[in-house]
């Protein structure tokens, strides 16, 4: 995994409630293989109409926020599916962090285990940073990991939480693989104390 | 001491370590997997792993099933049989069990685990599918999981997990002969919220739970994660037990007892305390349809679109009336006013036999008046629906009788609406484009998507059926 410390980069005031991984990456892509790149297809049908021509109506296609590695959501984002291509999607668009009132559960542990950094936060805070993005497109987020804060220039500053173990993971780019496979003997020695038939097998 | 829960025994009988840092390691028993399996296999690869404990893997062809021949030759896109060929070949690799095309017992994982007898209580389950909740309904710890951890439990067969806050739902009362599994979910999920189950594992208990057959109490645990949980439960009851002993029990009746006095201990103590409960009353419940595109929209078929002008909050109110936008609806609308172009019966919500035979009941020898289409959730259902007959009845209504297979529920088979469609669905997802560019979905029970078939529109067969 990629480590993530802290990044200033511009932010991209998508909003929106519920936004479902169908909507991040939708279901006719994903038999594409994620190394072919799931640039073109991220957020796919609220950039582009049938005929493939971009839509004005989103920030997702206006140059103002060209760059933006930072995407503002609003709740339940990432809800629905556990593609973790979604995950991949978004990075491919070029976006290592997102600020949200809320995640779906799996999408956040999908996002953590990759490098894309979920950051939750209040409404309140995601309505100010919606707000400030739209009157000032150029304006910088700075995202501290290792000191858990995020803070918009000439904006918003706030901390906000993260589990203790993905925190580690991320700042030090730790394989959580490699990391299990170390106590390999452990789960042998439970594999030992009690039947793990798994409940047979079909043939 | 207090009492536990289910959900405590479960975890702490799958828990192999705890550490300060990383938190539970959990044990894996059984691992389902399919086509989307395929990126935590080309993981693996590139970092030299081989899967650790295959036969407690089992490997299903459904995601990108097709739904009208079993040839992989006639799939006429070459990345669906690029991902399908790979599901095989992958399994067979690493000699984990295969249910490919043209296996007779194939169907959608979530209702091949408990039909094959899978599943089972006390079990530690996950698969990269966000579905998998549906087997806590037979007593399981059953969670959807990222490609990732996919990789991460085929090299280990473990995965660190926090333990999440806990609910239950008690559903008192009775629900009425015309409300169903179904319409019992969408009711709890338009209660929760689409994020309100977020962090949490849920526990369905009380009498109308009991009540519930094993094919209804899959129905609801299957759509917990669309109030945001990854767990929802069902404490195995006698109706578990003597669903599993018909497709498990191998004449061993020492063997049988020993598992069910285990079996029987899986229950939440009486004096557990749960972080959040919420109480539903049955008798109230009245079948439901989704009006936009979240399955939190849920309404009554009597009641009317709602009006999102009362919702105090701005972007949640933005977000409804875009809602309303893209699925072409009024507020006010008669819910019974709404005129569709298409309907599917079938998923790992709707697809199993009660399902079949409640949408086979109330097509009551009336002709579809559009294109409408069944599809079994395994080729076990279609067999035993065609012993009873209901596969005529769908025929000569005019129905499609298809293939087992995920189909119009993901879409990724191809099978899907045409832009505009209206779709009464009996899947679990209402999102936007779910079955096709600009299709507008409604999430309803497998007996209200037949009644739409054949008059074209939702009735209120609760006033029917007093």
């Amino acid at each position: 995994m990629t480590p993530f410390t802290n990044l200033k980069a511009k932010g991209l005031p998508l909003g929106l409630e519920n936004v479902d991984t169908d909507q991040i990456l939708p279901a006719r892509f994903l038999a594409s293989k994620p190394e072919d790149g799931y640039a073109d297809y991220c957020f796919r049908d609220l950039r582009f109409d049938a005929d493939g021509s971009p839509l004005s109506v989103t920030p997702l296609n206006s140059k103002d926020y060209a760059g933006a590695m930072i995407l503002i959501a609003g709740s339940n984002f990432g809800c629905g599916s556990s593609r973790e291509g979604a995950v991949y999607a978004l990075q491919h668009l070029g976006f290592r962090a997102v600020i949200a009132e809320s995640f779906g559960d799996i999408f956040y542990q999908n996002a953590l285990v990759n490098g894309l950094l979920p950051v939750q936060t209040g409404g309140e805070t995601v309505g100010q940073i919606l707000a400030h993005l739209r009157a000032s497109p150029d304006a910088c987020i700075h995202v501290d990991l290792e000191a858990q804060t995020v803070h918009v220039d000439g904006g918003v500053r706030f901390g906000f939480q993260i589990d203790p173990f993905k925190k580690h993971c991320l700042l030090n780019g730790v394989d959580e693989i490699g990391f299990t496979l170390g106590f390999l003997e452990t789960i042998r020695r439970y594999e030992m104390t009690r039947d793990v038939s798994g409940g047979g097998r079909v043939g | 001491m207090q009492a536990t829960t289910l959900f405590d025994k479960l975890w702490s009988r799958h828990a192999v370590m705890e550490h300060p840092l990383a938190g539970t390691l959990l044990f894996i028993d059984r691992h389902l997997l399919h086509e989307g399996s395929r990126n935590a296999f080309s993981l693996l690869r590139r970092r030299g792993l081989k899967v650790r404990r295959p036969e407690l893997a089992t490997a299903i062809t459904d995601h990108y099933a097709p739904t009208t021949s079993r040839d992989l030759a006639r799939v006429d896109v070459a990345s669906r049989r690029q991902i399908i060929a790979d599901l095989s070949a992958n399994a067979r690799e690493a000699g984990i069990d295969l249910l490919d095309l043209s296996h007779p017992s194939q169907g959608i994982v979530h209702v091949i685990g408990p039909e094959l007898g899978l599943t089972r209580p006390g079990m530690s389950i996950v698969c990269g599918d966000s579905h998998t909740a549906t087997h806590g309904a037979i007593g399981a710890l059953a969670f959807g999981i990222g490609a990732s951890q996919v990789a991460h439990v085929l090299a280990t067969q473990a995965l660190w997990q926090k333990k999440p806050r806990q609910m239950r739902v008690v559903v008192n009362g009775r629900l009425k002969p015309c409300v169903t599994a179904k319409d019992l979910t969408l009711a709890v999920i338009a209660r929760l919220g689409a994020a309100g189950g977020t962090g949490h594992a849920i526990e369905y208990a009380g009498p109308a739970i009991e009540a519930l057959s094993v094919e209804g109490r899959l129905t609801l645990c299957n759509m917990t994660i669309e109030a945001g949980a990854r767990f929802g439960l069902v404490a195995p009851d006698q109706l578990t037990f003597d669903y599993l002993r018909d497709r498990i029990f191998d004449g061993d009746e020492a063997g049988w007892q020993a598992q069910l006095d285990e079996w029987k201990a899986l229950r939440t103590g009486d004096t557990a305390v749960f972080d959040r409960e919420v109480e539903i009353d049955a008798a109230s419940l009245k079948p439901m349809i989704t009006w936009g595109t979240s399955p939190e929209d849920g309404v009554s078929v009597g009641g009317v679109i709602p009006d999102p002008a009362s919702i105090a909050e701005m972007s949640r109110r933005k977000s409804k009336i875009a809602a309303l936008d893209y699925m072409g609806l009024e507020p006010g609308t008669p819910v019974t006013d709404i005129r569709f172009d298409r309907v599917f019966i079938g998923s790992c919500t709707n697809g199993r036999i009660e399902d079949l035979r409640a949408a086979a009941g109330a097509v009551g020898g009336r002709k579809v008046v559009m294109p409408s289409i069944v599809v079994p959730g395994s080729m076990r259902v279609k067999a035993q629906a065609e012993r009873e007959g209901l596969h005529r009845i769908f025929l000569e209504a005019g129905f499609e009788w298809r293939l087992s297979g995920c189909s119009m529920c993901s879409g990724m088979n191809g099978d899907l609406g045409r832009p505009g469609e209206r779709c009464a669905s009996t899947s679990n997802r209402n999102f936007v484009g779910r079955q096709g560019a600009g299709v507008r979905t409604h999430l309803v029970s497998p007996a209200m998507a037949a009644t739409i078939a054949v008059t074209g529109h939702p009735v209120d067969i609760s006033e029917t059926a007093q």
